[in-house]
């Protein structure tokens, strides 16, 4: 089982860890429901060390990332970051992740850690095969990755950190110190409220973890980080989305640039663009008591029509939430369903994803 | 840790006797701790019979759902109709607010098959706690 360079600081502040796409990683420290709560009225802290951190770069990166992804990543400018989907030769989804453009030929890709390894592989085996110029520097265990979310997270790190946070728009990146050590600077995050994540070498990792604690932010779990994505409407690769579902089944159309002249599983994707879907992802609403979970069945009538992928109680909501797949005719809002909540019926209602999004002051 | 004056179960159930041999039944602070923030709880209700190490109920934190087994075969008298509204109040106070239900025992002399405070403290350290 591997650790983040933050493991010691986890367990002297009481974290409870758990393995998790084969690392050891908190679950929670003071209580998966008060964190989330933090996180929605102040300011939550995050060690997202696990996830992969994968420098691309070379004369054909930018070209390569154009085939390999659904969006425009050659345009993009420089200092900005886009949500994207990594697509096989059938549309399927083999990861979703965030690229971060720093220069016209050097990218930042976050992929998921259980992804890490799949994607590696599928962006050398293309470029081995074009013969492209591209590198992939891979500094997931040289660096940590602190992930600071909520509406009070500017108050918190402004004070250590060399760049004017007011001035850089959600979806950007920027290289700037933090408590003075070099750090790369994202506003970006998994939780649906405003969000820094840093990226540092691993020998400043506890110091800034540290101070931004001793500055108000509490640290949170893996627990809390699962609801408040799916509160969020955010999807999680291996449960809501994998290599046999299409961006268009997964609800993740508006991510797909069709208008690209080619990039891999387009054809598959336009055919179910002009035919349509036979299944998509829903949210979903208890009506009724509960907490819908990953495998339960999803019943309409006395038929089952699909399956949970995530489910959660949603503290910011106060009910059982959840997301799933069903055939399109039961896709709908307000579509009336029924979860086996282990034998129990329990009454559901499709409902518009996301399940909550912050009100935002500008 | 762990009151003195009450019996625990090796499914981390403890129970105290009353004055009027009935008895209180609720989980243990090992118990919440390791089940996490509480959401539901689902009782019996007055008058259900329950055998020893008989399903009584299921408690859902956030993290999972458990069953919780009756420590002792008896009937049900009281729901705590507390816990059930707010099952915070078990994380918070396992060994008082947060009890779950009362019990008349079917064979009080059954308790002496249970833990006392210190046999479950060797317990919980052999489960390497």
């Amino acid at each position: 089982m591997k650790r983040t360079p933050l493991y010691g600081e986890h367990t002297d502040r009481g974290g409870k860890l758990v393995p998790f796409a084969g690392w050891e990683m908190p679950i929670q420290f003071s209580g998966i429901l008060s964190e989330v709560k933090i996180v929605r009225h102040s300011a939550g802290i995050f060690d997202v060390s696990h996830m992969g951190r994968l420098f691309i770069s070379g004369n054909d990166a930018a070209k390569l990332l154009d085939l390999l992804t659904t969006s425009h990543i050659a345009t993009m400018p420089s200092g900005k970051a886009k949500y994207t989907l990594i697509c096989n030769e059938n549309g399927g989804i083999i990861d979703d992740t965030i690229i971060y453009k720093h220069t016209n030929n050097k990218f930042l890709m976050i992929p998921n850690a259980s992804n890490e390894e799949t994607i590696i592989e599928w962006i050398n085996k293309y470029a081995n095969d074009l013969n492209y110029d591209v590198e992939i520097n891979r500094v997931t265990t040289e660096t940590v990755m602190i992930a600071l979310q909520g509406p009070q997270i500017t108050q918190i790190l402004q004070p250590i950190c060399s760049i004017d946070l007011l001035n850089m728009k959600p979806f950007s990146i920027i290289e700037g110190d933090i408590l003075g050590y070099n750090s790369i600077i994202a506003t970006t995050g998994y939780t649906g409220e405003m969000g820094v994540e840093i990226i540092c070498n691993i020998d400043y990792g506890s110091a800034i973890w540290s101070e931004l604690i001793n500055l108000g932010a509490t640290p949170c779990g893996l627990g809390a980080r699962d609801i408040l994505r799916i509160e969020a409407g955010l999807l999680l690769h291996g449960s809501d989305m994998n290599d046999d579902i299409t961006p268009l089944e997964a609800g993740l159309e508006r991510f797909v640039a069709f208008d690209k002249s080619t990039f891999c599983g387009k054809s598959i994707m336009l055919d179910q663009q002009e035919v349509g879907i036979n299944k998509s992802l829903i949210g979903f609403k208890l009506e009724d008591k509960g907490i819908p979970r990953h495998g339960y069945k999803i019943y309409q009538n006395n038929d089952t029509i699909g399956e949970v992928t995530s489910g959660s109680y949603s503290p910011t909501l106060d009910t059982g939430i959840g997301l799933g797949y069903v055939p399109i005719e039961f896709a709908k809002e307000a579509t009336e369903l029924q979860i086996d909540i282990r034998g129990r019926m329990t009454k559901a209602k499709v409902a518009p994803l996301p399940f909550y999004s912050r009100k935002r002051s500008k | 840790m762990n009151p003195e004056d009450r019996y625990y179960s090796t499914e981390h159930e403890w129970v105290l006797a009353n004055e009027d041999k009935t008895l209180y039944i609720g989980i243990t602070e090992y118990a919440q701790e390791e089940l996490g923030d509480l959401v539901f709880v689902e009782m019996p209700t007055v008058g259900t019979v329950v055998e020893s190490m008989g399903k009584l109920g299921e408690v859902e934190s956030v993290k999972s759902v458990s069953d919780i087994y009756c420590p002792i075969s008896g009937k049900v008298i009281e729901i705590n109709q507390e816990a059930v509204q707010s099952p915070e109040i078990i994380n918070e106070d396992p060994y008082g607010k947060g009890w779950l239900v009362r019990l008349d025992p079917s064979n009080p002399e059954d308790l002496n098959q249970l833990m006392s405070a210190s046999e479950y403290e060797t317990f919980l350290e052999s489960l390497g706690h």
